[in-house]
């Protein structure tokens, strides 16, 4: 049966990310035909695909986490005001200093690496757990309670570095953001992790299946026995912790962190992937993968309208297309006259 | 008697909220030389008159429990487009202002066509209407362009005296005159009354016969109204057009909105409580700015805490009174939905 074929595949959540994701790397392969040329350097390997995939690293991890608070209902649009937090506490942990030891010029960091880390990621899950306190604990609106945070996020950030950038100095921390083990980017090791591990928790324990339980009817869920509250506040505190990470990376890789601009409007990137991934705003079902593949899209719109030779200006003008475009695409109004004309069925709603 | 019967949980957010102006502005005078004077008190006004209006129209689209992101990129837009036509090709003043506030409206309407028929989340369209707008700003100019007609330095310059010393702006007279409008179409007008039903309840609004689609795009047209005429506003204030202009308009709106006693679930908030709202926070910016001494960034922090304040107040108050239920009821609202038959539905 083709027709039933065609029709499963359409109706597969991560069959509009995908065809996106393709038609956005079709034409950049279109005006660069080495976009898909990887090549080994140094024993690294280089090319548009592994910088993509690179840049798009911080993005992917901030997005997995807030794909977790929105398929509960809610949102967290202070990731971003996390992610200045975050940053300006490692960089202020680590600053470095240049010191002369046995002769040599050699930087050395403020206190121990692991420590900064610790640091960082310790600051960034307060953040979260003050979030889910607002949420799960007082019962907030997700988005009232995480604009509090957006909003003081960026003061308190900017009280860290006092209103400074402050710039690393320290070698070792630039593996994060521009380290390479076994040739791959380290930051892709990273997301791989982070990956694997929310996987093994949604699909082979009941994770998966109690969150969209939250998602779908909060008040059922509480009542067939599901913790709905701490679910809901861990995943902040998740959610915290992966723009954390995101910090790291992004701190590691411009080698500075500044209060004001570190990961700006980097909540809307990232409901942006969510929301392209196939996951609805409006809680429940979840597509962990299309939010990766969301993620990447944005990443490839960027390379695409940078190397198509299109002014930078007009990113944002190209990125607001895409985002009416695709969601007029994924919008049911538009699915069901379509599917209506393609099938002459009736859809059963 | 009667004044304290009308004190219930939808007035009380806005009553704290005025008494907390009053508070903050007292603490500024008794601190503070000559903060206590007509005049600092009529210059919140003149410096946020674009928030005020902003605010309004967002506060109307808080209360059919949607969101407009765009504020604040199209009020930029506004400015950068009126800097174009006027410096580049020395359009007149009255042809420039009347074609900019369509072309908000214009934004609106667009933005609520595809919320209201294509059934998307207001969350995400208007925050495409938000990079659509500030990239059109860039395609202009990535420069800041001043405005040098004479006709915009007159309106800036021109004061309205109250007595001796203190005196208004333009700017400022247009918002108050816009907060009279948008009041007067809030509480007195068919459309006010939908407004604040779609918020109740969007399915019993559409049940009980009222035009739910037509005016939900009415109140995404309005905002891209008032995120215009704030922008004309803010090209009297600044007398420039720049695509930096009003970044992060769009979380003063609605921490203003919120501090003033709107909820952002939708259907109960007051336009009088808005204007209140951005007067804290101007009042806020003030004080710092008297102190000398303590950094920009104290502002944020003061907003930020003043939100979660006001926001855990509500929680107390909105289910008027019973403590303990009000703790859960984030929890228990879908209950009421899922009883109307849509709660218990997957998203797809």
């Amino acid at each position: 049966m083709k027709p039933d074929t065609f029709r499963n595949l359409i109706r597969n959540p991560l069959f509009w990310p995908c065809v996106t994701l393709t038609l956005l790397c079709a034409v950049n392969f279109y005006f660069n035909r080495g976009f898909f040329d990887i090549e080994i350097k140094d024993g690294h390997l280089y090319g548009s695909v592994i910088d993509i995939l690179n840049r798009a690293a911080p993005l992917m991890l901030i997005a997995m986490g807030m794909t977790l608070v929105i398929a509960t209902r809610g949102i967290d649009i202070s990731v971003g005001a996390t992610v200045a937090i975050a940053g300006a506490v490692a960089a202020a942990m680590i600053g470095g200093s240049l010191v002369i030891k046995d002769g040599v010029q050699t930087y050395v960091s403020n206190v121990p690496m692991p420590l900064a880390i610790a640091g960082a990621l310790g600051v960034a899950l307060l953040c979260g757990l003050w979030n889910g306190l607002l949420v799960a604990g007082a019962g907030m609106q997700p988005i009232v309670a995480t604009l509090i945070l957006m909003v003081a996020g960026r003061g308190i950030a900017q009280l860290i570095t006092e209103g400074q950038i402050v710039t690393v100095y320290y070698e070792p921390f630039f593996f994060f953001g521009n380290g390479f083990l076994f040739g791959i980017p380290f930051s892709l090791y990273i997301v791989a992790v982070v990956l694997i591990i929310l996987l093994l928790l949604i699909h082979r324990t009941a994770l998966g299946l109690f969150i969209e339980a939250v998602g779908v009817n909060p008040v059922a869920s509480r009542f067939s026995g599901i913790q709905a509250r701490t679910l809901v506040f861990s995943v902040y505190a998740f959610c915290a912790v992966t723009a954390g990470i995101a910090a790291l990376i992004i701190t590691s890789n411009v080698k500075s962190a500044d209060a004001n601009n570190a990961g700006l409007l980097m909540e809307l990137d990232a409901i942006l992937a969510v929301a392209l991934g196939g996951t609805s705003l409006a809680g429940g079902r979840f597509h962990m993968i299309g939010t990766l593949i969301g993620a990447l899209i944005i990443q490839t719109l960027t390379y695409a309208i940078y190397s198509l030779g299109v002014p930078p200006e007009i990113n944002m003008v190209v990125k607001a297309l895409v985002v009416f475009g695709v969601c007029v695409i994924q919008s049911p109004a538009l699915r069901e006259i379509l599917a209506k004309h393609a099938f002459r069925t009736r859809e059963v709603a | 008697m009667n004044l304290l019967a009308r004190i219930n949980a939808r007035t009380l957010p806005l009553i704290v909220t005025s008494l907390l102006f009053v508070a903050l502005f007292a603490f500024g005078s008794v601190s503070y030389d000559s903060f206590f004077s007509a005049q600092v008190f009529l210059n919140l006004f003149i410096d946020n008159a674009f928030v005020i209006v902003v605010a309004i129209g967002m506060t109307f689209v808080i209360l059919t429990g949607g969101i407009d992101l765009s504020v604040g990129s199209i009020v930029a837009l506004t400015t950068m487009v009126t800097a174009a036509l006027v410096e580049q090709h020395h359009w007149s003043i009255w042809a420039v202002i009347p074609l900019v506030l369509l072309m908000g409206c214009a934004f609106g309407v667009m933005m609520g066509v595809l919320i209201q028929y294509f059934e998307l989340q207001p969350f995400i369209v208007t925050l495409g209407g938000m990079f659509l707008a500030r990239g059109l700003c860039y395609v202009i100019s990535i420069d800041s362009i001043s405005i040098t007609d004479p006709s915009y330095a007159a309106v800036s310059e021109y004061r309205i005296m109250f007595g001796e010393e203190a005196f208004l702006s333009i700017s400022a007279v247009i918002a108050l005159v816009t907060l009279a409008i948008g009041i007067f179409l809030a509480q007195y007008t068919r459309f006010g009354r939908t407004v604040y039903a779609i918020g109740g309840n969007e399915r019993s609004a559409i049940l009980m016969g009222l035009p739910v689609a037509r005016t939900k795009i009415l109140v995404y047209t309005l905002s891209g109204f008032c995120s215009a005429l704030g922008g004309v506003l803010v090209t009297f204030y600044m007398l420039s057009g720049y695509g930096l202009h009003a970044l992060g308009l769009e979380m003063d709106a609605i921490a203003s909105a919120v501090i003033g006693g709107t909820l952002l679930t939708g259907g109960v908030g007051y336009l009088a409580g808005t204007l209140v709202g951005v007067l804290i926070l101007g009042v806020i910016q003030s004080l710092i700015a008297f102190d000398g001494s303590l950094s920009s960034w104290w502002t944020r922090i003061a907003i930020g805490v003043l939100l979660c304040l006001f926001c855990l107040m509500q929680r107390f108050f909105e289910h008027g009174g019973s403590k303990l239920s009000a703790l859960f009821s984030y929890w228990n609202k879908p209950e009421e939905e899922g009883s109307a038959g849509s709660g218990a539905q997957p998203a797809r």
